[in-house]
């Protein structure tokens, strides 16, 4: 094995350790954007299909390339939009959340 | 090193540094929103720094497939309802892991077929491919059971146990062949193809209860599939974003598997050709005391402390909306509202938080099973919409059910329990629900959103007579 091999080795157990230690933290709360966050991080592979599409090496390369820069680039764009959206709705008690209280509906109902 | 290829590694250090820090965000939701933001900066750091490699000569096939991938992804991020929220990451598994496959296929065929690839290279190609492919099909097909194209129900046959077990060791075989003697196609090929078929037949009879665990485990195998890609290319932003992704698919397989008091290896082979078992008590004559909308609301305008439970149920009816407008009205009473989330309601892990907060519902009110279930016992009402084996005492006091040990919700020990439920139909583990015939239990049945709805009407009758 070469020394590449083992000090890519150590990145890998080091950020595995470091992702245990951050993400048991995670509140149960916040499960699901964990999901879609992890996997929008993941789809990082983009980088990966972007050299096998754009270093015409053989089509071979270049077709499946395109097609995994496709799927990866969906998971970016997908994943971090969905994470975002659904981060937006979490909020605190006492604060208006996006989509705001029906106040106009309540006033109706005082009325009655 | 070049300017340029500095610039690219620097790209990749900031991307994996934004990376951790955004996950870090996620341990508060206050902070949650920023840092996942900061993370999607790293994205587009790391694409740019890519972008500016000397070995990429032809930008024609990036920039097609950049945007046809923008327009597809663009609408799943935003249109997508919260609950179709399952199905919606099983499928984003599917093309994480697709992108992870064809980058190593690809690289196998460019270097001669594999005749230019070292041992150790073979190892993380044939990693890479054999869980990429195994991914691809196996969230697939939880995407079908989810969307409800494929039967939800444990699909079984004779023998299944001995077919997969046949076609696992094969797929090992080959791989480790390969890692001996890499310059062998054949065997590459029908390694990928065999993967395919592992994903299948591990995913299709696994039932749609047990689907929170799938769910975190195809999460697990995607990240690692994308870090061997890291290994195989050489690229460590790919080893360390792979690797957390990988940590965090194991970590939740894990809280999922410990809140059905089942080991993974029960839940992954345990469906392998056994129908669901049938509880051990049989509810013959024993008698459910349904109770009508108007009734139910009078119980519920005059309770001080009232706990939610929802499960699947209020996904499938889309009910958070119609739960929140029901909480305000007890609230305006002066009543109090709590939700109790069992951590496998629903389909996916934190499935119901998510939904009650798209109904603008403060996440402070959201509690933790622990955190709640000393509660139960102090409550006015405890409001049950569509979940069921979460809630069953049997899990508690019945050696001979099959959920006997799971951590449940003491939903029982409330002084009065509603129960919202379509029919009288046990729930997917197929058993019999003591609670229902509970003394202090009465049943609300019909669709969960249209009975919420009645409720709504009935209390704010109620409240203005």
């Amino acid at each position: 094995m070469q020394t590449t091999s083992i000090i890519e080795l150590y990145v890998f157990v080091l950020a595995g350790f470091v992702g245990f230690q951050i993400i048991t933290r995670v509140p149960s709360l916040l499960h699901t954007p964990l999901m879609s966050a992890t996997n929008a991080i993941s789809a990082i592979s983009l980088v990966g299909s972007l050299v096998a599409a754009g270093s015409d090496k053989n089509r071979v390369a270049t077709w499946l390339g395109f097609v995994a820069v496709t799927a990866a680039t969906i998971n970016v764009v997908g994943g971090f939009l969905i994470t975002d959206r659904m981060l937006k709705m979490f909020r605190p008690a006492g604060k208006a959340g996006a989509g705001g209280r029906p106040l106009p509906r309540k006033a109706k109902e005082d009325e009655g | 090193m070049s300017a340029a290829e500095l610039f690219t590694q620097a790209s990749y250090l900031a991307a994996s540094v934004l990376f951790i820090l955004g996950l870090r965000s996620l341990t508060k939701p206050d902070s949650a929103r920023r840092g996942m933001q900061q993370a999607a900066v790293g994205m587009l750091l790391a694409i740019v720094g890519t972008l500016t490699k000397e070995e990429i000569v032809d930008y024609k096939f990036i920039i097609a497939g950049l945007s046809v991938g923008t327009v597809i992804g663009y609408p799943l991020g935003m249109f997508v309802p919260m609950t179709a929220m399952p199905q919606r990451i099983a499928i984003s598994h599917m093309f994480g892991a697709l992108a992870a496959t064809l980058v190593g296929i690809a690289e196998f065929y460019t270097l001669g077929d594999g005749a230019q690839v070292s041992h150790a290279t073979m190892a993380a190609l044939g990693f890479e491919v054999m869980f990429g492919a195994l991914t691809i099909t196996g969230s697939f097909m939880a995407f079908g059971k989810l969307q409800e194209f494929l039967p939800g129900v444990p699909v079984t046959f004779r023998g299944q146990n001995a077919v997969s077990g046949v076609l696992f060791a094969v797929t090992v075989g080959l791989f480790a062949w390969l890692v001996y003697q890499p310059h062998t196609p054949w065997a590459f090929y029908v390694m990928c193809v065999l993967g395919l078929f592992i994903g299948v037949s591990l995913v299709l009879p696994i039932g749609g209860a047990d689907m929170p665990v799938v769910i975190s485990l195809l999460n697990s195998y995607a990240g690692l599939a994308s870090s061997a890609t890291g290994f195989a290319i050489g690229n460590e932003v790919l080893i360390i974003a792979g690797a957390l992704d990988g940590a965090s698919g194991f970590i939740l397989s894990m809280v999922m598997s410990k809140a059905m008091n089942r080991s993974f290896s029960n839940i992954l082979f345990g469906a392998f050709g056994k129908p669901p078992e049938k509880g051990a008590k049989a509810a013959t004559g024993l008698a459910v005391k349904p109770v009508s909308a108007e009734d139910a609301a009078i119980q519920l305008g005059y309770a001080r402390s009232v706990i939610v439970v929802p499960g699947y149920g209020m996904a499938v009816a889309q009910a958070q909306h119609a739960v929140r407008e029901l909480a305000d009205l007890i609230e305006k009473n002066g009543g109090e509202v709590k939700y109790a989330i069992h951590p496998v309601a629903g389909r996916m892990p934190g499935h119901m938080n998510v939904l009650l907060a798209e109904a603008n519902i403060p996440y402070d009110k959201l509690k933790e099973m622990e955190e709640i279930n000393g509660e139960f016992r102090n409550t006015d009402v405890a409001l049950v919409i569509g979940a069921n084996d979460v809630v069953n005492p049997a899990a508690r006091n019945d050696r001979s059910s099959p959920i006997y040990g799971m951590p449940i919700l003491n939903v029982d020990q409330a002084k009065s329990v509603i129960v919202m439920k379509r029919s009288m139909n046990p729930g997917f583990a197929g058993i019999e629900n003591e609670l229902f015939y509970n003394d202090r239990t009465t049943m609300l049945f019909g669709d969960a959103k249209s009975s919420l709805e009645k409720l709504v009407a009935e209390v704010k009758m109620n409240a203005a007579g």
